[in-house]
């Protein structure tokens, strides 16, 4: 048994900060949430440790799966939530079956270096849908809310439609809800500080989210 | 009057109604749903191809309204209803696959030529069971018939070998 931090965390792993979700959105969906973690990392190429986990990581994935996936409870919980959304799961795919697909049809997880090879690891292993910022760009704590009137992202300058669900922090629209463009702090060659953020649906236990927020941190983190 | 004749609206009939409980109960139909189609889906990988597309009902994620939940809610039904029924028939022909090899396999000479693979019985591999004259042209004209299985599916080296 190793050490324990505060309500049982592994001592030396970082607290997760809590995000908002609007009354209007969380009335709707009670189990959605999301929660981040900042770490120091420069982008770049993915040290060797992590690359040889995303080999082992691709040696034990399947075809078999990637079929069975969709019935374990996490990337079933993603499933629901994005139909219940408009979605259709699988022309958007959920964050684990997208790379899932990609693994099945690039032979293995493909390293797209520091952090997204953090994000794929750490995706794979729990089923939680992770997102990385740029810390420096956000203003504030990260919200989960429907888009009011008139806002717009710098990918859609004409605006977003009125009622979009997305990540916001206190300055305004950050990405769409699982949207496929970057968003306005996407991960540059510039960034110094990394939010790692998990976004929460119901049937995803809290627990799945602060694994993976740790297994993402860690990878980043790895020198 | 015109109150009793607008029946798609409860505001026309000045009746408060709270809609939230209805769209959560629907919330929970389509997970349901969902779980049924991702088995159905996984038990159908390999024997038949089965439709489990819905068109999005939103192009960007949003919440949805009751009518939106509601269709939501019924394609996937009917989705899980075809699902059932495209697995029942292939389970039928399977069946009946299954039986066919059971005679073949009694009596090679009735089933001259016949064919079964693996697939056609639901089971995975590349295996077949192939009705055949023993000794070629003399068993043919003997009615020497026997069931030969193949050795299933083709080594990794050997295709590669091919492929060289």
């Amino acid at each position: 048994m190793g050490a324990a931090g505060d309500g049982g965390r592994p001592a030396g792993q970082p607290v997760p900060s809590e995000g908002t979700v609007s009354a209007a959105v969380a009335a709707e969906f009670p189990g959605l949430g999301i929660a981040w973690v900042e770490v120091g990392a420069r982008p770049g190429k993915s040290p060797d440790p992590v690359l040889r986990r995303l080999r082992a990581l691709s040696d034990r994935f399947y075809g078999a799966h990637a079929i069975q996936m969709r019935e374990r409870p996490i990337p079933w919980a993603y499933r629901v939530f994005f139909r219940q959304i408009g979605l259709d799961p699988d022309r958007t795919r959920t964050p684990v079956e997208q790379l899932a697909l990609d693994r099945l049809h690039d032979g293995e997880f493909r390293s797209l270096g520091r952090p997204a090879d953090a994000l794929t690891i750490a995706t794979v292993e729990t089923g939680v849908a992770l997102r990385a910022f740029d810390a420096d760009l956000l203003a504030g704590g990260l919200s989960l809310r429907d888009s009011a009137p008139g806002e717009a992202l710098p990918e859609r300058p004409a605006g977003l439609a009125q009622g979009t669900l997305i990540v916001a922090d206190e300055s305004g629209p950050v990405e769409v809800l699982f949207g496929p463009e970057p968003g306005r702090c996407a991960v540059g060659p510039q960034s110094r500080r990394i939010s790692i953020a998990a976004i929460r649906v119901g049937g995803v236990p809290q627990i799945a989210v602060e694994e993976a927020l740790w297994m993402a941190t860690a990878e980043v983190a790895e020198a | 009057m015109a109150d009793l004749l607008e029946r798609d609206s409860f505001t026309e009939l000045h009746v408060g109604v709270d809609e939230s409980l209805a769209r959560a109960q629907l919330r929970r139909q389509i997970g349901r749903l969902e779980r049924e189609l991702a088995s159905l889906f996984a038990e159908a990988f390999g024997r038949v191809e089965l439709d489990h597309r819905l068109v999005a009902v939103a192009a960007e994620p949003r919440l949805l309204d009751l009518g939106e939940l509601e269709g939501l809610r019924d394609g996937l039904a009917a989705q899980v209803s075809d699902a059932r029924l495209t697995l029942f028939e292939r389970a039928r022909v399977e069946t009946d696959n299954r039986e066919l090899l059971r005679r073949m396999l009694e009596s090679p000479a009735e089933f001259r030529w016949v064919r079964v693979s693996r697939a056609d019985i639901g089971e995975p591999g590349c295996g077949a069971w192939h009705s055949r004259p023993r000794l070629g042209l003399i068993g043919m004209l003997m009615g020497w018939w026997r069931v030969k299985v193949s050795s299933g599916c083709p080594l990794a080296g050997r295709l590669a070998a091919v492929e060289r």
